[in-house]
């Protein structure tokens, strides 16, 4: 909460330091503060403008970087995989199809433990063909071992990619780390952004110096083959690593604020929910909405708050215990569906709440799918079925968000 | 906060436009916030984008429903889009049109502008590339961004001869417009 006063009252101090930017380049533009040595990526709508952004600044002379144009995000993903085992400190971005196509070697990095960052422009994956914003790309991604960090706005978006690199590159956690960021919504809007420098983020990360690396003196093999008697021990170890990115986010967050000033939470972060009866938990940038409509809602009497969702891998089961404990009900808003059982967000939360004395309604909305837009009206409505739910029982645990009935 | 909304067709500029009204607003101590309405970008058919100001800093992320302003950067589209709709009673539409206001039938009860862009735009730009003309129509029908402001981010975005005949272009609209 410090953390907070402290940005409100530099409020005026901090415009002076923004410029109005577009989101792409804002990321680029912190991907170029953290000095990657080797950048690969296929461009994809809309992912486009940031390797755009990062390929100009390497023409430019203004990053000294190996910026690979590769065939395919398969080649981009598996050149940084070479890449960092060589000891590189490496970035790519994709999205949607392009993640989809990386698969295989998403789980090839984490489980080879390489510190790879990489911003995911949150997009739907086909079929039917559409280039809008939803999260299912990187939430079917959950499971590939890679930490998941998801943006509410753009700053937080640049922000998070020197914490990124922080969190990836300790040698306690030695995990990839994907950002997501709402593609379009985040990606190609304009607004004022503190950029950040390069004298200031070396200040903030140390510079990227493994002990194993690939190296002709001193040959090593980077994962290779490891039968039934060692394979459990090596995703255990990629398991534990993840809790201990538990406690890592939190104090990097923690440590950006210091000396930056600027806080978007540790695992989680809290709005107006210290009271709150009914709270909405969700991720990315319907946030921002939400916040508008709770002080709407609160200057009517209605106590409502917001749980966002930062750190979706590692889960933050703790900070949800605590944070959710004296809610009433709980109503889930997530841009993902598991076909075939509810959202996985939802699943994660109600798993997460299970085994405590918290025992209250909690309810899921797919929303925003293929970049249908969340207006206030529809957080409205949620909110409205949340204390419905608390008040007569749960009626559906799931309900898409703005279902047209007409086209079914 | 003010809430604008631009149409234009693919290759018209509406998203530049946007970008230039967030500019010219922070430049005058607001917080803005500028962004399309993501489609699959082809020349010639309706785009829309979108603009905020606000004294505080700016979260909401929905589409722009009820705008304060319209900016129509192409009288045709009069025909194909409801290019009034939503729009406040006591807000303002500005169209490129070299029709008097008054001959323009709109559903709404909000001022309706007229503004030749594309002749001034022809006239000093030597195209009919009005996006800019627009923002000087824009910036002297509501005063909501100032005119140094908008002439400002103008040049860091075309700087140059390009940038200056823009100018020209803006101040030709803006006194045209301003009363």
């Amino acid at each position: 909460m410090k953390m907070i006063v402290k940005e409100e009252m530099s409020l005026r101090e901090r415009m002076a330091r923004m410029r109005v930017v577009e989101g792409s380049y804002a990321v680029a533009h912190a991907v170029k503060c953290c000095s990657p040595d080797v950048i690969s990526a296929y461009p994809i709508t809309p992912q486009t403008h940031i390797v755009e952004h990062i390929s100009q600044f390497v023409a430019d002379g203004e990053l000294d970087s190996e910026f690979l144009t590769v065939d395919s995000e398969f080649s981009a993903m598996s050149s940084l995989v070479g890449s960092s085992a060589a000891g590189a400190r490496c970035y790519s971005s994709t999205t949607s199809q392009g993640l989809a196509l990386m698969w295989e070697v998403l789980y090839n990095a984490s489980g080879m433990r390489l510190p790879i960052v990489m911003t995911v422009a949150n997009r739907a994956l086909s079929a039917p063909l559409n280039i809008w914003n939803d999260q299912q790309d990187s939430v079917g991604a959950r499971d590939s071992g890679w930490i998941q960090l998801y943006a509410e706005d753009v700053q937080e978006a640049a922000d998070a990619i020197p914490q990124a690199y922080k969190i990836a590159e300790d040698p306690e956690i030695l995990t990839p780390v994907m950002v997501c960021m709402d593609g379009f919504i985040l990606t190609h809007v304009y607004e004022p952004v503190e950029l950040l420098s390069v004298e200031e983020v070396e200040r903030f990360l140390p510079p990227y110096r493994p002990k194993n690396i690939l190296d002709p003196e001193n040959p090593k093999t980077f994962g290779a083959f490891a039968d039934p008697s060692y394979f459990t021990e090596l995703r255990y170890m990629q398991w534990d690593a993840h809790r201990r990115a538990l406690k890592k986010i939190e104090t990097v967050a923690r440590e950006f604020a210091e000396q930056f000033g600027r806080w978007y939470g540790g695992l989680i972060d809290t709005y107006r929910a210290d009271d709150a009866e009914v709270i909405i938990v969700t991720m990315g940038s319907v946030i921002g909405t939400i916040k508008d409509c709770i002080d709407e809602m609160r200057s009517e009497g209605m106590k409502v708050g917001l749980v966002k969702i930062r750190s979706y891998r590692p889960f933050p089961t703790e900070a949800l215990r605590k944070a959710l404990k004296d809610a009433d009900v709980v109503a889930v808003i997530e841009k993902d569906v598991t076909v075939g059982n509810e959202g996985a967000l939802l699943t994660d939360l109600k798993a997460a709440l299970y085994n405590t004395p918290t025992r209250i309604p909690v309810i899921g909305f797919p929303a925003g799918l293929g970049g249908r837009d969340i207006t206030v009206r529809d957080i409205r409505r949620v909110v409205d079925k949340a204390i419905a739910a608390r008040d007569r029982g749960i009626e559906a645990e799931i309900e898409f968000l703005n279902l047209r009935e007409d086209l079914l | 906060m003010k809430e604008i909304r631009f149409h234009g067709r693919g290759g018209q500029g509406a998203v530049t436009a946007a970008e230039m009204i967030a500019i010219a607003a922070f430049e005058d101590g607001r917080f803005s916030q500028a962004f399309p309405a993501f489609g699959v970008e082809r020349r010639g058919a309706p785009v829309l984008a979108f603009a905020r100001i606000d004294d505080k800093p700016i979260r909401m992320r929905s589409q722009v429903y009820e705008p304060d302003y319209v900016i129509v950067q192409d009288v045709t589209l009069l025909d194909v889009v409801n290019v009034a709709g939503g729009l406040k009673p006591d807000g303002k539409i500005i169209i490129n049109t070299d029709k008097d206001a008054s001959a323009i039938k709109l559903n709404t009860e909000a001022d309706v502008v007229a503004i030749d862009a594309t002749r001034i735009a022809l006239e000093t730009l030597g195209r009919p590339i009005v996006n800019t003309t627009m923002l000087g129509a824009f910036c002297g029908a509501t005063g909501e961004v100032k005119l140094e402001s908008l002439e400002k981010s103008i040049l860091t975005r075309f700087p140059g001869s390009l940038g200056e005949k823009n100018i020209q272009a803006i101040r030709t609209a803006y006194e045209r417009v301003a009363r």
